[in-house]
């Protein structure tokens, strides 16, 4: 794994999350250090979306306290933006802008959140379309994409805020089974570049592949966090080792 | 289309025009000196008109927008404010919204008014409700994955209005609006009470003058019916105009 670390990057304690009265997160604490590839997985329902959504102030905790990169995440405007600027997030249904091109897409956030002029903000967006293998889509609209290249420019709208985290939920699951490995093989090329990131994925050969930590989530609770070995030769929790199972032999 | 409805509609005038005895187009035909002089004067309403009806629309779009937001917010309050303007302006009718304005408001205010101004502020209130109802359907109609991309990406409250969620939003709701001037069109008609010189009332005038209601009335017809197909045509190639921007 990673060196010795300071202090976590992202600190969790002790979160409570209700709708209404469904408890969605019951006392989640995590913590993830700088570098770190978290792999969260478990069934429906079970909270990985909610808490991901956490982290970044999309969802607001009820209770505890989530810390992100040495900041509390608190309910203002300037913890919400901080917090997003430093955590980017890739969602399930792409979410990308339709009534913009790709390029259009990938330069609002630097030109309107960063500061950026259009044209640093352009040469930014092609920078990272190249890195998702894309950039001769850059003035087409998100619809004339497949749902593989629009996920890719999701992920690429996201690194072009320079987050030091990254968040993806469920990023493959919308996919055509054919897109899934393009869109994964960016995802592994960034976590060998080194960035800290979370993801939620029922995709356990990537897990392996990449996770330096592996969460299992039930009812709302971590269930099991442990690193892939374990995790998948001999988890702790009859939960857990039930979940492997089902998805592991389907 | 546009053509086709024309063309039927003149072919109607001129059927009505030559089985009845009643007709005398005389009174506006350009050939003579009076009738093009009428003609003129008729056609001289259309400035007041327009004027009036693209500043009242213009008015009440933005104070609909302005309304629109706080029907969208998680508070009850705001809500209730936005509640109460609709529900208060929808319930005057704008005849007497026009004479309230006109004739009551320099009361209360001590301040004079022009005609025209009068004309636009009633109109424009009164339409304003109905546009904050559109704004509100049509932002809400977005999905809340746009909230959250446009979040994620760092963008605060007026950012993410200004470039995500309104420019989808006015895209949907372009053939209400095109409605709604429509509308305004139709209903500066009823400003020619206060006097403005619009196409109604320059009407009204020339048939205290020649008698001739049947042949003014129906260029007047006329007049609002050119109005009203230019805008639908102009909101048509509005709207294609901005589908073929996102799949060219
Ligand atoms: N906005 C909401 N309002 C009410 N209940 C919600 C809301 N969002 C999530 N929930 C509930 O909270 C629970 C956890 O939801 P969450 O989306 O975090 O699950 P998940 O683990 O991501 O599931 P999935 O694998 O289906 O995406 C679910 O039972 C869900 O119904
Ligand atoms: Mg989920």
């Amino acid at each position: 794994m990673r060196q010795p670390p300071t202090e976590p990057i992202i600190e969790i304690s002790d979160v409570n999350k209700f709708f209404e009265e469904f408890q969605a997160l019951a006392n989640v604490s995590l913590e993830i250090y700088l570098g770190e590839r978290t792999v969260i997985c478990g069934p429906s329902g079970s909270g990985k979306s909610t808490l991901i959504r956490c982290i970044n102030g999309l969802e607001h905790h009820d209770s505890g306290t989530i810390k992100v990169d040495g900041e509390y995440l608190t309910r203002s405007n300037a913890s919400l933006r901080s917090v997003r600027s430093k955590a980017g997030m890739v969602f399930q249904q792409f979410n990308l802008f339709p009534h913009l091109t790709v390029l259009d897409n990938l330069t609002l956030g630097p030109m309107r959140s960063r500061g950026f002029s259009k044209r640093e903000a352009q040469d930014l967006a092609m920078l990272y379309l190249e890195r998702v293998r894309i950039p001769e889509q850059s003035s087409k609209f998100p619809r004339q994409l497949s749902g593989g290249q629009q996920q890719r420019v999701a992920i690429a709208r996201s690194l072009c805020m320079e987050p030091k985290i990254m968040l993806f939920d469920e990023p493959t699951s919308a996919l055509d089974p054919e897109m899934i490995s393009e869109v994964l093989d960016v995802i592994i090329e960034l976590a060998d570049s080194g960035m800290t990131m979370i993801c939620v994925t029922h995709e356990m050969g990537f897990a392996r592949k990449v996770a330096d930590t592996m969460v299992f989530m039930d009812f709302g609770e971590i269930v099991e966090s442990s690193p892939p070995e374990r995790f998948f030769e001999n988890p702790n929790s009859e939960r857990c080792r039930d979940f492997l199972q089902k998805i592991l032999h389907h | 289309m546009i053509r086709v409805k024309f063309l039927a509609f003149a072919a109607a005038v001129s059927t009505l025009a030559s089985c009845s005895s009643s007709w005398g187009w005389y009174v506006v035909n350009p050939s003579t000196t009076s009738g093009l002089n009428n003609l003129k004067f008729l056609v001289g309403g259309l400035y007041y008109t327009i004027a009036l009806s693209l500043t009242a629309i213009a008015i009440s779009i933005t104070v609909g927008l302005v309304i629109a937001l706080p029907g969208l917010a998680s508070h009850r309050a705001l809500r209730n404010i936005n509640r109460l303007y609709v529900e208060l302006v929808r319930a005057v009718p704008i005849l007497v919204l026009i004479l309230w304005v006109y004739y009551g408001m320099p009361q209360m205010t001590g301040l004079s008014i022009t005609v025209f101004w009068a004309g636009v502020i009633a109109l424009a209130l009164s339409d304003s409700a109905f546009e904050a109802e559109i704004f509100r359907a049509g932002i809400q109609s977005i999905d809340k994955g746009q909230y959250e991309a446009a979040h994620s990406i760092s963008l605060g409250y007026v950012d993410t209005m200004r470039f995500v969620i309104l420019p989808q939003a006015v895209r949907r709701i372009l053939p209400a609006l095109g409605n709604q001037l429509v509308y305004m069109l139709k209903m500066s008609s009823l400003v020619s009470v206060i006097g403005m010189q619009e196409l109604t009332r320059k009407a009204n005038e020339l048939v205290v003058t020649e008698y001739r209601p049947l042949e003014i009335y129906t260029i007047l017809v006329l007049e609002y019916l050119v109005l009203i197909l230019a805008v639908s045509a102009g909101v048509r190639w509005l709207e294609k105009r901005m589908q073929s921007d996102q799949s060219k």
